[in-house]
């Protein structure tokens, strides 16, 4: 028996090597073709934002790898609602497409779904 | 697994009544052992390290089975062999080997992290051409599909990281 790994990513891409070392275990999976859930959350949705600048800090831009979701076969993409709005962000002005959990009870009911969970 | 049971229903025998007692409760823990990975993402330093040791020794004494260690994100410093504690304080990265030495498990330090965090074995320091090594036995490393690998073969998939 397969078991599924919900990968929640909560760091903003350009805090550190949080962000992407979150997104390396999910692609890593999607290598596998592993079932693997990404949930954005906290300061992580900051890494959905569309209009980022990573040369102006001299870093490698996190989006072209976000972009290699879809290619390794991820499509459970999720972002929290809630955290998204708290930064002023919408779902419809995101860089990828994502799936909208609105409330905190759809956090918990997906955090559920999955065998395993890794928070970075 | 039966096995093991059996080596310690022996070695109860053989031992002092109050060894024999931690063994059979040690035994009766064992009617439902669990498999577990443990994933750990902080350095030696931060007591989340420690506490990932503490856990790792409890399941073992527990009669549970570690499938695997994986030191991932700054999880790699708790590996480095060149970590120098005070000696007023502990030696986590020490005790980390010791343990995974001593109980021949399956310990594995996430390559991508470690290179660039600066834990290299032999291997790499002479691929990278760097001065020296601070990464040795029984630590390996490997990739990120090791993680995914023991998270496969695990009933639990235990992280420790943060403070």
């Amino acid at each position: 028996m397969t078991r599924s790994l919900l990968v929640i990513s909560r760091q903003a891409p350009w805090s550190g090597l949080s962000a992407r070392e979150a997104l390396d275990v999910v692609l890593a999976g999607g290598a596998y073709d592993l079932p693997i859930g990404l949930l954005f959350m906290d300061d992580g949705v900051l890494q959905l934002v569309q209009t980022q600048d990573a040369a102006a800090v001299q870093q490698k831009d996190l989006t072209a790898n976000l972009k290699a979701l879809e290619m390794f076969g991820i499509e459970d993409v999720f972002a929290c609602g809630k955290s998204l709005a708290e930064r002023g962000m919408f779902p419809g002005n995101l860089n990828i497409a994502v799936r909208q959990l609105p409330q905190e009870q759809d956090i918990s009911e997906l955090i559920d779904r999955y065998d395993h969970v890794i928070t970075i | 697994m039966a096995k093991r049971q059996q080596k310690a229903r022996i070695a109860g025998f053989l031992l002092s009544s109050a060894w024999e007692f931690f063994i059979i409760a040690g035994v009766s823990l064992n009617e439902h052992p669990m498999k577990f990975a443990i994933a750990l993402f902080s350095a030696a330093h931060a007591p989340s390290s420690r506490r990932a040791l503490l856990f790792a020794r409890a399941a073992l004494a527990g009669g549970h089975e570690i499938v695997r260690l994986f030191f991932y994100q700054d999880g790699v410093y708790s590996a480095s062999a060149n970590v120098v504690a005070p000696q007023d304080e502990q030696d986590i990265a020490a005790q980390w080997r010791e343990f995974v030495s001593e109980n021949q498990l399956d310990g594995v330090v996430c390559i991508a992290a470690a290179l660039r965090r600066g834990i290299l074995n032999e291997e790499e320091a002479q691929r990278y051409q760097r001065a020296s090594a601070n990464l040795t036995a029984p630590w390996e490393l490997s990739g990120l599909g090791q993680l995914h690998d023991a998270a496969q073969s695990a009933d639990r998939l235990i992280c420790f990281g943060g403070p």
